[in-house]
């Protein structure tokens, strides 16, 4: 890494948040627990499987249809343990607020805080506040950090996903990413989308129940379904190869994304989950995922296959195409 | 850059500016170059602009011709 | 989504495919340029490169018009862009093109410089009048498609009196580059799948010089899958029947005579410039578009002092032979080792609709698997 300064691009999720992570904090940080830079870490002791993890959010604007940082912030930071197959335990929360911030406001994020944290069924258990001059700040940063009990059902890891594997996604993508590019007001586009924002934990207990035969679970944020299609493809040396037309799209959503020149796999999502299960378990995932609420529009999307180089392909009705890793940064703050 | 997307005229706010649906999404645009265009209307539009409206008929011919190959290979299967 | 999923049927896809192939002879070379980056970025984001015959060659054109943009202009905006009073207001797609020694304006973002995404000029305008102690500079980028926004935006300026707004005009004309590949000596191509959009504003009889001085058939054409495929059918039909006409698959947008207004209002708000320089192939005259003397006021060129250098491309680049048809994208030494997208060394890829950017986006799996 040879560039002097951070820039947008840094922190889109794509690959230069990969060269960042990799180039400098794993560089500097290294330990086995952070190596496999997964959504938590897995610590413990005798014989104590925990998985901690924690997440910053800077989203603007802060309220957007759907939700709110505090939402984002409680779900986000839930949603990272219940990929990794963790219940969680607590939560901490940190808040970094601008001199001049209304209490109002920062009462109703706390507010809804709660209320995210009650739908999850954990508590903030403690927390931290600084205040910095008008201007540091820009209204309100928060960072949440969780603890959780590691499901002994989940069989978790990039180590364990073999060719044949599917790969499914719970619903409808990119519609955070839209929905708060909206309420930022300055496009002169509107449509009727909110945040996904959610706990995933019904979902991922749902598919604990298969065992060994799930394989590896993660919520696609920032940078999109495409960016986490990679991460899967790179860490298990494999292709995956997506049905293009299977990936579930609102279209109006798809509009917004075609009007903005933004391609919706890229675009962030705060309350879907990407699974993979063994062919055996394909059907019966899908089922699982289905009979819960936020699961309705589950899609089977596509399979890992062997492949000289591991890629992502997407099949299109005239031919196929890859899914590269993220350039750049399309949409910045978006969580 | 080249980007242009179909949309339709639902209402037209004054001389130049036209607001358009696009499978849901509503955008305000303007119709500086297509000044004729009316409520129901399909329009493409380019960097907040309406560039041409779409002739349906040409729409519906184009994919006939386009449809020539297919419908050539289904009378002799 | 209407007027969109229709040119998108898969079964009427392969069929066409099937009607191609007809049209060739085993073989046979043919060398069709498709000259819009529309159709470059369309070609590899739906793989339709799968569902041509073997003997049907697409070559990449220069109608890319962030790619065309010469290094020594990407410094003058970056120059502009780092004034402290200055807001400088471009298409997303401009900012991490590389200027010399690569700097990007998104670098000049990181450091400081007050530069926004806009997706219309009118925006900019708006910024314009919403901010009265900034000076807002419009980078005014593209062909013949997107010069009648920035024209329009000039004259909506004038009219509102906005004096802390102006224009760094890049717009080029799309025929002159056409005479200019058409001149190079080694010119190889047999056809020309031609631009759409640009088409709208500019009609279908700017090519008529293309046929009758250089026996090339041309073919308008949309910019969905079965668009493409019709058009490419279309022109195959004019060769084997030995044919060099101008013909029009994007009819339901397209007109013969183009948008009168937009092309008045690029009367109006622009003059021709003697020539311009274009990335990768020279100056070329009458090519570029200028600000009108009526409108000098708002001409960013005139009102800010820029470097205006000329920089040489880096000798490893290779955007002049793809941009003029002459090298494909993997054939440039340094594609996807010293110029990848998050590094660029050439325009080509960098803009989303650059040939190498699009192939490396979506294609380089073919020609990795095909090697391995």
């Amino acid at each position: 890494m040879s560039d002097a300064v951070i820039t947008l691009a840094d922190g889109a999720g794509g690959k230069a948040s990969r060269k960042l992570v990799e180039g400098l904090f794993l560089e500097e940080l290294r330990n086995p627990m952070l190596e496999p830079l997964g959504d938590a870490a897995i610590v413990g002791e005798n014989g104590t499987r925990i998985a901690i993890t924690t997440d910053s959010y800077v989203v603007r604007p802060l309220r957007f249809p759907g939700g709110d940082i505090g939402e984002l912030a409680v779900n986000g930071t839930v949603n990272d343990l219940a990929v990794s197959g963790a219940s969680p335990l607590a939560l901490t929360a940190g808040f970094v607020i601008e001199e001049g911030f209304p209490v109002a406001e920062l009462r109703a994020i706390v507010a809804s805080m709660a209320g995210a944290a009650t739908v999850a069924g954990v508590a903030v258990a403690a927390g931290d506040t600084k205040v910095v001059e008008r201007g540091a700040a820009d209204g309100l940063f928060v960072t949440t950090a969780g603890v959780g009990l590691l499901d002994l059902r989940a069989v978790l890891g990039l180590e364990h996903v073999r060719a044949g594997d599917r790969v499914l996604v719970s619903g409808g993508i990119a519609e955070h990413g839209i929905a708060v590019m909206i309420a930022r007001g300055n496009l002169g586009l509107s449509l009727d989308v909110r945040s996904d924002t959610a706990s995933l934990l019904p979902l991922t207990d749902a598919l604990c129940s298969l065992g060994p035969e799930l394989r590896w679970m993660r919520d696609p944020t920032r940078g999109g379904l495409a960016t986490t299609l990679n991460e899967l493809a790179a860490g298990a040396g494999l292709s995956v190869r997506i049905e293009e037309q299977a990936i579930p799209v609102r279209d109006d959503v798809r509009a917004a994304c075609e009007l903005l020149g933004i391609d919706p796999l890229y675009v962030a999502n705060e309350g879907k989950l990407v699974a993979v299960v063994s062919p055996d378990a394909a059907d019966e995932a899908l089922a699982l995922l289905r009979a819960q609420p936020l699961g309705a529009n589950t899609a089977l999307i596509g399979e890992l296959v062997e492949d000289t180089q591991p890629f992502v392909l997407a099949q299109t009705p005239f031919g196929t195409r890859i899914v590269d890793m993220l350039v750049g940064d399309p949409l910045p703050r978006i969580c | 850059m080249c980007l242009g997307i179909p949309g339709q005229v639902i209402e037209r706010l004054g001389d130049e500016l036209a607001r358009i649906d696009v499978s849901g999404v509503r955008r305000d645009v303007s119709v500086a170059f297509t000044p004729e265009v009316e409520p129901g209307d399909w329009v493409l539009i380019h960097v907040g602009f309406a560039l041409a409206r779409i002739d349906e008929e040409e729409a519906r011919a184009t994919l006939e011709l386009i449809g020539e190959a297919l419908a050539a290979e289904e009378a002799l299967a | 989504m209407r007027y969109v999923d229709e040119y998108r049927d898969g079964r009427a896809a392969h069929a066409l495919a099937g009607e191609l192939r007809e049209l060739v002879e085993p073989g046979q070379n043919v060398k069709l340029m498709e000259v819009c980056g529309g159709h470059t970025h369309a070609i590899y984001r739906h793989g339709l490169d799968a569902l041509l015959p073997p003997e049907v060659e697409l070559v990449h054109g220069p109608g890319c018009p962030v790619c065309v943009i010469p290094m020594g202009r990407v410094d003058d905006a970056i120059s502009i862009a780092e004034r402290p009073e200055v807001t400088f207001a471009s298409f997303g797609d401009m900012l991490r093109v590389p200027g010399g020694r690569r700097r990007s304006l998104l670098e000049a973002k990181a450091r400081g410089a007050d530069v926004r995404t806009v997706y219309s000029p009118l925006d900019a305008l708006a910024i314009a009048q919403r901010e009265p102690d900034r000076e807002v500079v419009f980078f005014g980028v593209g062909f013949e498609t997107t010069a009648p926004a920035t024209a329009l935006t000039l004259l909506r300026a004038r009219e509102f009196g906005v004096r802390n707004f102006s224009l760094f005009c890049n717009h080029v004309l799309i025929g002159p580059a056409l005479r200019a590949i058409l001149d190079s000596p080694d010119v190889d191509i047999d056809g020309f799948v031609g631009p759409g959009h640009v088409s709208t504003v500019i009609g279908t009889r700017p090519y008529e010089f293309v046929c009758r001085e250089y026996r090339r058939p041309v073919v308008v054409s949309g910019f969905e899958p079965n668009d493409i495929l019709q058009a490419v059918a279309m022109l195959l039909r004019q060769l084997r029947e030995g044919r060099a006409e101008v013909e029009n698959e994007y009819g339901r947008v397209v007109r013969e005579e183009g948008n009168p207004e937009a092309l008045a209002a690029i009367d109006e708000a622009f003059a021709v410039r003697e020539d311009f320089e274009w990335r990768g192939l020279g100056a070329i005259p009458h090519s570029g578009l200028r600000i009108a003397d009526a409108f000098a006021e708002w001409d960013a060129e005139l009102r800010f002092e820029v470097p205006g250098e000329r920089i040489e491309d880096p000798k490893a680049c290779r955007c002049g032979d793809v941009l003029r048809g002459r090298a494909k994208p993997w054939e440039c030494t340094v594609f996807g080792t010293a110029c990848t997208p998050e590094r660029p060394l050439g325009t080509c890829m960098v803009s989303s609709e650059g040939a190498c950017a699009a192939y490396y986006a979506y294609g380089r799996h073919t020609r990795e698997q095909v090697s391995a």
